[in-house]
């Protein structure tokens, strides 16, 4: 009986570092490629560096339009989720403390709107932006990613205020400070953490997302990282590793945020899921 | 004055939740009633012709559209795999063997990285001269190799693959985080019991955490069948030949590539028809767990 376990127990582990390995891997490729020639790595795509060169991840970060890019999709990610907080805070507050009627269905259409298929939404928006004149700028996808935001960071703020006791809000509020003072004082330094986590989830989703970022931008100064990278990948289809110079640029800052703030992510990006 | 405040007493949750409901208004519930509207017509936004189900029609004599929703159910095949894996990975960790934090996040961190950045590294690798064929060969394994890409009947399923790389650390943490909530004394019952490992996962503690499993294989369907645009447009690119579109990626060359708003909405509206099933079942799974 020992025995079996003790080998159940070695299998496992053998079996998670094969996984873990699984998972890693391609990191570890984008990495060793780009600090390889374009001829190093022709020779050997597989290879350790032999002779480890900066030269790409320089030519990214100075002379190509990388940066502009990453720049872009930093303002995209801080205007989007800025936004769409404060608008799903004070949703969330009013349907959790307001105790008006109709606030339950707003919440029940709320949750089906989570998961409705942004392509669908994306023809009209298009059209809708050229009417209006802002297609081809950064607001045109600030506007769009924020109010694709809004239904989970409404779900996720009355999910955690409805762990607050009501009687709290009460009480500040009869104390003859407006709502607007008891969300502010009482309810937003108990919410700091809930609402980090929702914001790193937002932002992980504005810096990634590509399909509205490569319909409504098309000069190639105003690209997201994003949709910037496809281009990237068209264009220097055989120097591979200046492309995965490249990508990498796009994996670091999720990478830094995950490794400091781990257990956030794993909160809030399990919070779709069930309660 | 007074009465403006006495007003504002009663109102301001409407107020409050305003900003909110505009927005939902302008990203959802106007494009959705658009879709459908376009769907009708031909032509450019300017100067639109009604033409009934036309667009319907021809979308469906569209060889090309086909081969996409084909391609959609085929990657739907993805989720059992990325589900029975997950489950499997999330059990064995469940028993806190050594390192089971550094595992579970080692496993979940290919989830939170760019999928355009994801797709590209995996372009390279599956090139017929890339890494995977490389490593083949330097094992001795190079019969395997194939163009993984390349190839109309393997361009789909190795798109798949890198979807199943990618979610999989999704379903771990979901189904960890499950059963960390269990109580323990049902399994150390089953085990004085005598019962075999796979016995009390199957019997006792899979069971238990059902609800979740519907959740995560609800959620992936939908984006399986709605949110792979990215890995498919960076991949192949629906190549060769179309063999690999997939719905998004028809609704994306025919309505901004070509510029026919009208099938692009046609198609948008039959992705609706099909996700709203799937967007109803997540609803009522979100219904019942907070009954529970």
């Amino acid at each position: 009986m020992r025995r079996q376990v003790k080998i159940g127990g070695v299998l496992r582990q053998a079996l998670m570092l094969v996984i873990c390995a699984i998972s890693l891997y391609p990191i570890w490729f984008a990495i060793q490629t780009a600090l390889k020639t374009s001829r190093a790595y022709t020779l050997n795509p597989t290879g350790f560096p032999a002779h480890p060169t900066l030269q790409n991840i320089t030519n990214v970060l100075f002379h190509l339009p990388v940066p502009r890019w990453a720049l872009n999709s930093a303002l995209v990610t801080l205007g989007s989720v800025g936004i769409s907080t404060i608008f799903a805070l004070l949703a969330g507050y009013a349907i959790v403390f307001g105790g008006v009627r109709g606030m339950g269905f707003l919440l029940r259409v709320n949750i089906g709107l989570m998961v409705v298929p942004p392509v669908t939404l994306l023809v009209p928006m298009f059209v809708l932006m050229v009417n209006l004149g802002l297609i081809n700028t950064l607001p045109s996808v600030i506007i769009f990613y924020s109010g694709l935001m809004v239904p989970f960071s409404v779900f996720f703020f009355v999910n955690f205020f409805r762990q607050i006791p009501g009687e709290l809000i009460e009480a500040a509020t009869v104390d003859g400070s407006g709502q607007l003072t008891t969300l502010r004082r009482v309810v937003l330094p108990m919410s700091f953490a809930a609402t980090f986590t929702l914001v790193i989830v937002n932002a992980i989703w504005a810096w990634t997302e590509l399909l509205i970022a490569l319909v409504f931008l098309q000069n190639e100064g105003r690209l997201t990282l994003m949709a910037g990278l496809t281009q990237f990948q068209g264009r220097y289809t055989i120097d591979q590793p200046l492309v995965l110079a490249a990508v990498l640029m796009a994996i670091v800052p999720v990478v830094l945020i995950y490794l400091a703030g781990q257990r956030f992510f794993i909160r809030g990006l399990t919070a779709g899921i069930g309660k | 004055m007074n009465r403006r405040r006495q007003r504002w007493r009663r109102l301001w949750p409407y107020g409050f939740a305003g900003p909110a409901i505009v927005a939902i208004g302008f990203t959802f519930l106007y494009p959705l009633v658009q879709v459908i509207r376009y769907s009708f017509y031909t032509g450019s936004a300017g100067d639109q012709i009604y033409v009934g189900t036309a667009n319907y029609s021809f979308v469906f004599n569209d060889p090309t559209f086909r081969i996409s929703l084909f391609n959609n159910l085929k990657l739907l095949a993805t989720v059992p795999v990325m589900t029975a894996l997950a489950l499997l990975i999330a059990l064995m960790l469940n028993d806190q063997i050594r390192g089971w934090r550094q595992y579970r996040a080692i496993v979940f961190l290919p989830f939170i990285l760019p999928a355009a950045a994801v797709g590209i590294t995996f372009s390279f690798l599956l090139e017929r001269n890339g890494g995977i064929n490389t490593l083949l060969s330097d094992v001795g394994l190079g019969f395997l190799a194939q163009d993984w890409l390349g190839s109309p009947h393997l361009a789909t399923p190795s798109i798949g693959a890198v979807i199943i790389w990618q979610q999989l650390g999704f379903g771990v943490v979901v189904f960890s985080a499950a059963l960390l909530g269990l109580p323990a004394e049902t399994v150390e019952a089953a085990q004085i019991d005598g019962a075999s490992w796979w016995k009390i996962q199957r019997r006792i503690v899979i069971p238990q955490i059902r609800g979740i499993i519907e959740f995560f294989v609800t959620l992936e369907a939908i984006t399986v069948l709605s949110q792979v645009f990215t890995y498919v447009y960076v991949l192949t690119a629906g190549g060769p030949a179309d063999s690999s579109s997939v719905l998004e990626y028809y609704i994306w060359t025919n309505g901004f590539a070509q510029g026919s708003t009208g099938i692009a909405s046609a198609v948008a509206v039959l992705m609706l028809g099909m996700a709203s099933v799937l967007i109803v079942i997540y609803m009522r799974l979100h219904t019942r767990n907070v009954e529970m």
